[in-house]
């Protein structure tokens, strides 16, 4: 397995190739920030760090070129359909028409968006732009998908489907770095990391995280963990 | 007797052909917490909206304290306090300032006003972060701001529309925690939800689906609606073992739940069944037992086989 993403600041991580890593913490904990270094979207402070083999500092235009990022806004364009957000995200990242046309058949298959091609944005359900952003974030074929809080405000059925689309996006090769604040997402990953206040504090599979901290799920973990620091903080 | 807080009767909003909330028809009494659990674009914000007198309802009525949302709109703003589903606050102004903002438009008497804050101040834990923008808020914070802002006022009912949207597991705790003490000073509390665990810390609760309610009661009595035997079942592989439940006979349906998989089952299995199974999975089924069921399997249940 190579590794994917090494980042060293006062975070150090390594995160495997078809893997689904977790990223949890507090609201400010220092988890989007992260990820916007990771995207080459923003300059570390300092320490080192590298995407699918490159280097945060000097390589950020083939970081952009090697990895999808979804943001907790979106960023579709609303007044456009929803085949014409994939047909110009599709341009953005240089694909050719037949390109195109290819990525479209496939991923409105397996998003099951194909009956909404025609639809305006702005009249998606949320579980609907939800899969086109991550379709037009996966376009290029990216060796690593970046999701920042994809299933905000989602209802449990949205959120399942969604997780399914993800175990199916890592089955075929592609890494998952994803944040969320739903603890029981967080059991769906391989790994998971729980930062607090800019530092990491937990990481491990959630089932030997669950053995350690002696709690039967991980939203208790999480709570306990998180709790315990609070005094600290300060 | 008095009026409920809340009586909607047979209330409708259509938005041109589109029906958004179909003849819904609730009664929240006095100094209860309830909750309206549904999915993204159930209707919810259209409920609360028309409760806030931000819409005119279509068809049927609501009546906040006896009074109506179609004619008594001020009557009822000043005694009723929404936090909206999106930060509403000014990002530029800081806490205090937004606070007295809010209690300007309130018209919140100047003798009271100390008095007010400082009772905010008290359960928001705000009090050291008055002077910060709201902008440089956390998430957590920023929920609690305009949790207060919706307070200013005194309101007796408080009306909040998916406040813990986005926000960590620990605020969101801290955040209940300050909701049962509102509650607990004898304030009605309206709220929605996403997120089924919260729904179990409300007295009483709606599921609302596709524009109606299609379950309401107590947590415990709308969690008894569930009619299956279901069990929780763990193993070495979770996806395949539930993939593997999916293709017995005897099963009605499935669900991931993070660190185990929910079974129910049209009829309750023998202990011979679970051997079987053992074995047929490839010792991947590991461990089973009786689950009761959460509000997350009635909600599944309820709309789980719709297609999207």
């Amino acid at each position: 397995m190579t590794n994917q993403v090494s980042v060293q600041t006062r975070v150090s991580i390594r995160v495997g190739k078809g893997e689904i890593f977790g990223f949890l913490g507090a609201n400010g904990a220092g988890k989007t920030t992260l990820i916007r270094m990771l995207c080459g979207l923003l300059l570390p402070s300092d320490g080192q760090g590298t995407v699918a083999g490159f280097d945060i500092y000097r390589e950020s235009e083939q970081i952009k070129r090697n990895i999808g990022y979804m943001s907790q806004r979106f960023s579709l364009y609303e007044d456009l359909t929803v085949e014409e957000n994939i047909e110009f995200y599709g341009g953005i990242y240089g694909l050719n028409d037949e390109a195109i046309r290819k990525k479209k058949t496939q991923i409105f298959a397996e998003l099951k968006l194909t009956l909404r091609a025609k639809t305006l944005t702005r009249d998606l359900p949320l579980g609907f732009k939800q899969r086109l952003a991550l379709g037009c974030a996966m376009l290029h074929e990216p060796s690593i998908i970046f999701l920042d809080e994809p299933t905000s405000g989602v209802d449990p059925r949205v959120r399942r489907a969604f997780w399914d689309v993800i175990h199916r996006t890592a089955d075929h090769g592609t890494t998952v770095f994803v944040t969320t604040h739903f603890m029981e997402e967080a059991e769906y990953c391989h790994r998971v990391c729980i930062m607090d206040t800019g530092k990491v504090i937990a990481l491990d599979t959630p089932e030997n995280l669950r053995q350690r901290f002696q709690q039967p799920t991980m939203q208790k973990v999480f709570v306990e963990l998180v709790k315990s620091r609070i005094g600290k903080r300060i | 007797m008095s009026d409920p807080a809340l009586n909607i009767i047979n209330f409708s909003k259509n938005y041109g052909s589109r029906v958004a909330v179909d003849r819904v028809s609730l009664r929240v009494k006095e100094g209860e917490l309830f909750g309206l659990i549904g999915p993204d674009g159930a209707g919810k914000t259209s409920l609360i909206r028309a409760i806030c007198t931000l819409l005119k309802p279509t068809g049927g009525q609501i009546l906040v304290n006896g009074l109506d949302v179609a004619r008594d709109i001020f009557a009822i703003r000043s005694i009723l306090g929404y936090m909206p589903q999106r930060f509403s606050l000014y990002p530029d102004l800081t806490v205090e300032q937004n606070l007295k903002f809010f209690a300007d438009v309130f018209k919140v008497p100047e003798a009271e006003r100390e008095k007010r804050l400082a009772q905010l101040y008290k359960f928001s834990r705000l009090a050291p972060f008055k002077d910060r923008q709201a902008a440089a808020l956390s998430g957590g914070m920023k929920q609690k701001l305009a949790l207060s802002c919706a307070l200013i006022h005194t309101p007796e009912i408080l009306v909040l529309d998916e406040p813990t949207f986005g926000v960590d597991p620990v605020s969101r705790e801290e955040f209940w925690e300050i909701l049962a003490e509102i509650r607990r000073e004898g304030t009605t509390i309206f709220v929605s939800t996403a997120y089924m665990d919260e729904a179990d810390r409300c007295d009483r609760v709606a599921l609302m689906h596709l524009g109606k309610i299609i379950a309401s009661g107590t947590p415990v009595q709308v969690k008894a609606q569930y009619r299956f035997p279901l069990f929780r079942v763990t193993g070495k592989q979770l996806r395949q073992l539930r993939e593997f439940f999916d293709r017995q006979p005897a099963v009605h349906n499935t669900q991931l739940f993070g660190e185990a998989v929910h079974v129910s089952f049209t009829e309750a299995p023998a202990p011979g069944d679970w051997q079987r199974w053992v074995r047929a999975s490839g010792e991947n089924l590991q461990k089973w037992s009786p689950q009761q069921p959460t509000m997350e399997d009635v909600f599944m249940e309820n709309i789980g086989g719709e297609s999207q």
